[in-house]
């Protein structure tokens, strides 16, 4: 079969073609539509797939079914791996049953992130090896293959793809899913399961003697490629290799290329290449991991080969592009530069950045919030859409996932006398705000916690989660209550308010305010996108003749809202919640 | 030498159906057996925020069209249209929708829109050859204001190395039955309008 198709469904499609018996992740760009697509193409196989609640969840229940018996596969973006790793380091040394593969999906330039650390360097720290897909083509034949080699070398495998790898789209060739049979049964078996001091110590051993088999093993992938030309040479790992050889192509130069594509690097290519050239260029997005092993190579094999790289022209953030690429090599081969074209746009272009959608229920909530705990007020953030009313005063920091709870309580417990009131969302309360708040019940911290409750995972693309009672599949399930898990964990204070009532919420947030002690509020309302979706109409608000222009409902910021001549008027993407009329 | 029989970059505002046009390309270029690359915009950009979708028909390298390297520049939006103007060869051609969308900074009185005047004349010093169309209307015409991305798709076929009848068939694998009769006429007046 031949289809055009996005990265993540193809690295769906490989994992469909070696059989894998469970995808358990959570969803984090650039990485959902893995499990999404394996939702749509499920059907009748049988496979277990999850939302799970967090990424280290997903990994150790991935973990358990490998021990099974059945090929598993984890999912995350490359800072869920951050949540994993606890896990993730450990997996290395206890070895799989049937293959295991951990899928950290980078996201270099931070397009949708907070970071653009290099998962690389993760798998080189546990010393488990790591595929580097160039496109989705390669992306779908590693997550095939990734099993196979966990398989023989009794170790978990990441596949790493780059935003541009799973979220581009190239016509890919796949077969059709394979259905595994065989005993799916836990073989108990402490010395590799248990990892007491006793049996990590020879396990430890046995994973640094697993590097060199591996590396011969992963000489003869076919996604290394080496063609040696000219004496100068390029070698250029996972995405980086194409843009090259679209550079050569371009420039029509006779340089010698050395593509990678997996991790331990193929020690005698890199030989091979060194031997022939007196000048290699290294080009990989972010970490210098490739060229740091070219260098402790050329050490050894030609001392004198000029190494280029991220000291001179390659930046070591953000993400290439073919014509970055292109420029390194034709410095490098004293060839004329591309001046990249401007249209001088800037000057007469307004920002459009991403924003709150109209009618979000985050803005009321926000805008409540504000009217209510006051300007001095600190206000600790957390990772969701949320974090893009950054203008609104009541965004403070971002961290990590869960981030906002617990620096809430440092910043109290460090002696900050003004209101603390943190805000996260109901599906980031869920994969790591719980043992925050517990910790802020536990040693008294005295703020105000708010879970902005759309009941869904919005950022992502919707995804369901515990407290929306629907499975990743769409089954029914449990429900769990936010406000019965918020007074468990110890909340003295705990109440509901709907954020398009605003007199009602910031009642709310004024008790919650006044209360002595750690106080949770629920801004329960669904988010705007799915309620339009499931067909919700509410109607479209409007401004009498009377407006006198005042523009206070401007500061609301609601795309909704538009200001012509010396009136407001509403514009037709009003949803009608009917809030920026009380404030 | 080029890499590529013909590089698209297709703008717009999240929520215009920029994805769809993209995926339409890619199916037919799939079915003419032509090797197909393209890049798309997802995630945390996609609120409201400005997105770029990159297809590069007969093409096996890079997912992203380079700076100076689109042949065919496709704009759901006028200001976009501007913002992604860089991207267009000096031999290009920019197909330009002409119903602006408003971002919040513009709502709020912080920035002003600028004049379709004011995007023409540098859009137009950028490429060889620029066509706007009220696609909005158009697609109005067509009974549903939501398939100005089709209308915008039609314009195009004009433009691009794949015959229609494949953009037709893809067209039809896309779209949901009951809106594909309202959509091939879109897709028909698009296409008159660059004729």
């Amino acid at each position: 079969m031949r289809e055009y198709l996005l990265g993540n469904a193809a690295i769906a499609r490989g994992l469909l073609e070696a059989g894998v018996g469970l995808v358990a992740g959570y969803p984090g760009t650039p990485s959902s539509e893995i499990i999404e697509t394996l939702v749509d193409l499920k059907g009748d196989l049988p496979l277990h797939l999850e939302w799970s609640v967090n990424e280290k969840v997903a990994l150790e229940v991935a973990a358990g079914a490998s021990w099974t018996g059945a090929r598993a596969a984890a999912t995350m973006k490359h800072v869920g791996l951050n949540v994993a790793a606890d896990p993730f380091m450990t997996l290395a040394y206890l070895g799989v049953g049937a293959g295991l593969v951990v899928i950290s999906a980078d996201d270099p330039y931070c397009h949708s992130s907070q970071n653009e650390q290099d998962s690389r360097r993760y798998a080189q720290f546990a010393s488990i090896p790591c595929l580097d897909p160039a496109d989705p083509q390669e992306a779908k034949d590693m997550a095939a293959y990734g099993f196979e080699l966990s398989e023989k070398f009794n170790i978990p495998v990441m596949l790493r793809p780059t935003t541009r790898v799973s979220h581009a789209r190239a016509d890919v060739e796949y077969q059709y899913a394979k259905c595994l049979q065989g005993q799916k049964q836990f073989v108990k078996n402490p010395a590799r399961r248990v990892a007491l001091p006793v049996h990590a110590r020879p396990l430890h051993t046995e994973l640094l003697e697993k590097q060199a088999k591996m590396e011969a093993e992963l000489e003869k992938a076919p996604w290394n490629k080496l063609q040696l030309r000219g004496s100068t040479g390029i070698i250029a790992s996972g995405i980086a290799g194409i843009y090259a050889e679209e550079a050569i192509r371009d420039l029509d130069e006779d340089v010698s290329l050395l593509r990678l594509g997996c991790y331990p690097m193929p020690h005698r290519l890199i030989v091979r290449m060194l031997e022939h050239v007196s000048r290699v260029m290294v080009l990989e997005e972010l970490e210098p991991v490739v060229e740091e092993q070219v260098e402790r190579v050329a050490r050894k094999v030609n001392p004198t080969v000029e190494i280029l790289g991220k000291e001179g022209s390659i930046p070591r953030e953000g993400e290439l592009d073919f014509l970055m690429v292109r420029n390194a090599i034709a410095r490098m081969q004293g060839l004329a530069e591309r001046a990249p074209r401007s249209s001088f746009a800037e000057k007469i272009l307004p920002p459009r950045p991403p924003a709150l959608c109209p009618g979000c229920s985050h803005r009321a909530t926000y805008y409540a919030m504000r009217r209510v705990f006051g300007k001095k007020a600190i206000y600790p953030s957390d990772i969701g859409c949320y974090t893009m009313a950054v203008g609104m005063g009541t965004v403070d920091t971002c961290l990590c996932m869960g981030g906002s709870i617990t620096l809430a309580s440092g910043i109290r417990f460090a002696g900050e006398t003004e209101g603390i009131c943190a805000s996260l969302g109901d599906s980031t309360f869920l994969h790591s705000g719980l043992t925050g708040l517990m910790n802020a019940a536990y040693n008294k911290a005295r703020i105000t916690v708010t879970i902005l409750d759309n009941s869904t995972t919005a950022m992502t693309g919707h995804q369901p989660h515990p407290g929306t009672g629907v499975t990743a599949t769409g089954e029914l399930t449990v429900q769990v209550s936010l406000e019965a898990l918020a007074r468990a964990l110890g909340a003295g204070f705990v109440e509901t308010a709907d954020p398009y009532d605003m007199e009602a919420t910031m009642d709310c947030f004024q008790r919650a305010k006044e209360f002595d002690g750690l106080s949770v509020v629920i801004a329960r309302q669904p988010c705007v996108i799915r309620a339009r979706r499931s067909g919700g109409k509410r109607k479209v608000f409007s401004i009498g003749a009377d407006c006198g222009g005042c523009r206070v409902c401007l500061e609301f910021g609601c795309p909704a809202i538009e200001f012509s001549g010396d009136a407001a008027r509403i514009n037709n993407l009003c949803t009608g919640c009917g809030v920026c009329a009380k404030i | 030498m080029r890499t590529s029989e013909c590089d698209i970059v297709i703008v717009g505002v999240g929520g215009q159906g920029v994805i769809l046009i993209s995926d339409v390309i890619g199916r037919a270029g799939v079915m003419a057996a032509k090797p197909m690359r393209g890049a798309e915009t997802h995630g945390m950009a996609q609120r409201g925020g400005s997105v770029i979708n990159h297809t590069r028909i007969g093409c096996r390298y890079s997912p992203m069209v380079a700076s100076g390297g689109a042949d065919v520049l496709l704009a759901l939006e006028p200001a976009e249209a501007l913002r992604f103007a860089h991207f267009l060869s000096p031999e290009g051609v920019a197909l330009v929708n002409t119903g602006p969308v408003l971002p919040v900074t513009v709502t709020t009185g912080k920035f002003a829109y600028p004049s379709w005047e004011e995007i023409l004349a540098p859009l137009s010093g950028l490429c060889r050859e620029v066509k706007s169309m009220d696609a909005t209307r158009l697609a109005r015409q067509a009974g549903t204001a939501q398939a100005m991305n089709v209308v915008m798709l039609g314009a195009l076929c004009r433009y691009i190395p794949l015959p229609e009848d494949l953009l037709q068939a893809a067209l039809s694998e896309v779209v949901p039955g009951r809106y594909l009769e309202a959509n091939k006429k879109a897709f028909s007046l698009g296409k008159a309008e660059v004729e």
